[in-house]
């Protein structure tokens, strides 16, 4: 049996907000191995009854020891993301499997430059990644291009707007596409080719792309790249799919 | 089993009514699907039962909206563990449809639009066990439920009722469906726990 | 692409379904390696891509059903039960899996 593939009890040890409906929870998990950006773990909650629920979550960083994080984004009227969020309480126990997924994942030693274009939620594996970068004190160029509704529903701001030393050659843009903070050069609106030939990487440096958020959004900027000659082979896509919450 | 993680209850359930084995009561209505939504317009939309020897009876909309239909209250099981209780439905009686189609078959594949098939005994969809359902809840059936019309055999697990049903082929040997070729028991009887092969 | 093209394309996809990276798990009980980064043929459009590309219905632990991201049709069939998995690939022609780390 796959290391990977049993479910492991994990603890709770710490939760942080991101925004009003997002939270960071900080999980210790004994012998957890370790794990790449852009990889996920499966939950899975019992009921009192024998009912069960599993749901994916992206890991948000690196691990420290045995402690991973996820961030859960509230679905209104969910099943799981609503007890994740408000329930369940620091010293709880929870069902963890993985880490899995080996597709989208970047890994520290492939040379290539690396392009994240991130559509709400979907920050979180690419945000694993720009910090495994730091994490691993790699040099490989990234630029993140993180589209989101309104600077309320940020996550990582903290970080993501005062880049440390480790950051040097990694490049975030925030682009609004509901509301943006005053005095933003650029108008509210949706993600468009402009915005990833500008904030973006040219093809000729032939970067990895990763694209994550809800559908509509990975299809279209998956869309963009192709049509500004990105090889769709360098393209990789992560779905936020609505999971039930 | 899982450790039980304190304070999740998962959707509303109810307790205390009498259920298959490993179900339980939810109040919703949950959508599983194995594909994407089919939309079938009703002027294209047609039923067919095919008889083993390939003779082939055919119902528009309109025609199969023009046939004595029944209101029935029944229960529905979900192979995924859900149950839900008294759900109203309305549609036609397969015996209705099966009433001048001559057969000696044994078996039954349903077809769906968009290409799901399950397979059934004949008798179990005779003698008021089945029907063509069009409404649910006095309303026209949605798509995402199985709209226009699916099959609704509510003594086997759900999967048995097909949504977006399209037709009967009546067969003297019994094939596996989608689900059944994958897995899943041929017959599929809540109540004596058939959810896998060999079950 | 303007506005209107990508609101045509969130309506193509108002079904529910997640991608190929959510069979991860699910798939790590049965394989040694991960299979999401593994190379599948469409049986019915020849269509290669990784496992990870497919579009996924269905809820962990199932069952689930991966179809192509081209043509739609159904190339990976998963049923979990308590004791016992049954994986289905008839719609896979080819699956070329990547052994190195």
């Amino acid at each position: 049996m796959n290391v990977a593939a049993g479910w492991r009890v994990a603890r709770l040890v710490g939760v942080h907000d991101e925004t009003a409906t997002a939270r960071t929870l900080v999980l210790d998990v004994p012998g957890w191995p370790g794990h790449l950006g852009g990889q996920h773990v499966d939950l899975q909650l019992t009921a009192e009854d024998g009912y069960q629920a599993q749901r994916s979550y992206s890991l948000a960083a690196p691990a420290k020891g045995d402690r991973i994080e996820l961030t859960v984004q509230r679905v209104p009227d969910g099943e799981v993301s609503p007890y994740l969020t408000e329930v369940l309480t620091i010293g709880d126990p929870i069902e963890v499997r993985g880490p899995v997924g080996g597709w989208f994942v970047w890994r520290p030693a492939d040379p290539a430059p690396v392009l994240l274009l991130a559509g709400g939620a979907g920050i979180v594996p690419l945000m694993a990644m720009v910090r495994a970068r730091r994490a691993e004190a790699s040099r490989t160029p990234f630029r993140l291009i993180y589209s989101l509704r309104t600077p309320g529903d940020l996550y990582y701001g903290e970080e993501l707007r005062r880049p440390g030393p480790g950051d040097a050659g990694a490049d975030a843009t925030l682009l609004y596409t509901r509301t943006a903070p005053p005095g933003s050069p650029r108008p509210s609106r949706r993600l468009s080719t402009e915005d990833v030939e500008r904030y973006g990487w040219p093809p000729d440096f032939e970067p990895t792309c990763y694209v994550c958020g809800p559908t509509g959004f990975v299809e279209a900027a998956a869309d963009m790249l192709t049509k500004l000659g990105h090889d769709p082979r360098r393209v990789r896509t992560e779905r936020f799919g609505p999971s039930g919450g | 089993m899982g450790i039980v993680s304190p304070g999740f209850r998962g959707r509303p359930r109810s307790k205390g009514v009498e259920l298959p084995p490993g179900q339980y009561l939810v109040e919703d209505f949950p959508v599983l699907s194995a594909g994407p939504t089919p939309r079938v317009p009703l002027d294209r939309w047609e039923f067919s039962v095919t008889t083993e020897s390939g003779e082939t009876h055919r119902w528009s909309w309109a025609e199969l909206l023009a046939l004595p239909s029944e209101r029935m209250t029944v229960d529905l099981h979900c192979v995924t563990r859900w149950s839900k209780l008294r759900t109203p439905w309305q549609g036609v009686s397969l015996d209705t449809l099966l009433a001048g189609v001559e057969t000696a078959a044994d078996f039954v594949m349903a077809d769906s639009y968009g290409g799901y098939t399950t397979n059934l005994p004949l008798q179990d969809l005779r003698n008021g066990q089945a029907w063509i359902a069009y409404r649910y809840d006095g309303k026209d059936l949605s798509a995402e439920h199985g709209g226009p019309a699916r099959l609704l055999v509510p003594h086997l697990y759900l999967w048995k009722s097909a949504k977006w049903v399209r037709g009967l082929r009546l067969l003297t040997q019994d094939e596996p469906g989608f689900w059944e070729s994958a897995g899943y028991h041929d017959y599929g009887d809540p109540w004596r726990e058939q959810r896998y092969q060999g079950d | 692409m303007d506005d209107r093209h990508q609101d045509r394309h969130q309506d193509r996809h108002q079904d529910r379904h997640q991608d190929g990276n959510a069979l991860a798990g699910p798939l790590a009980e049965i394989f040694s390696v991960d299979v999401t980064a593994a190379l599948g043929r469409c049986a019915a459009c020849g269509l290669n891509g990784p496992l990870a590309s497919l579009r996924v219905y269905g809820q962990a632990p199932g069952p689930l059903v991966g179809r192509c991201p081209g043509c739609e049709a159904v190339v990976l069939r998963l049923v979990r039960g308590p004791e016992d998995a049954w994986l289905d690939l008839s719609g896979t022609r080819c699956l070329r899996v990547p052994l190195g780390g």
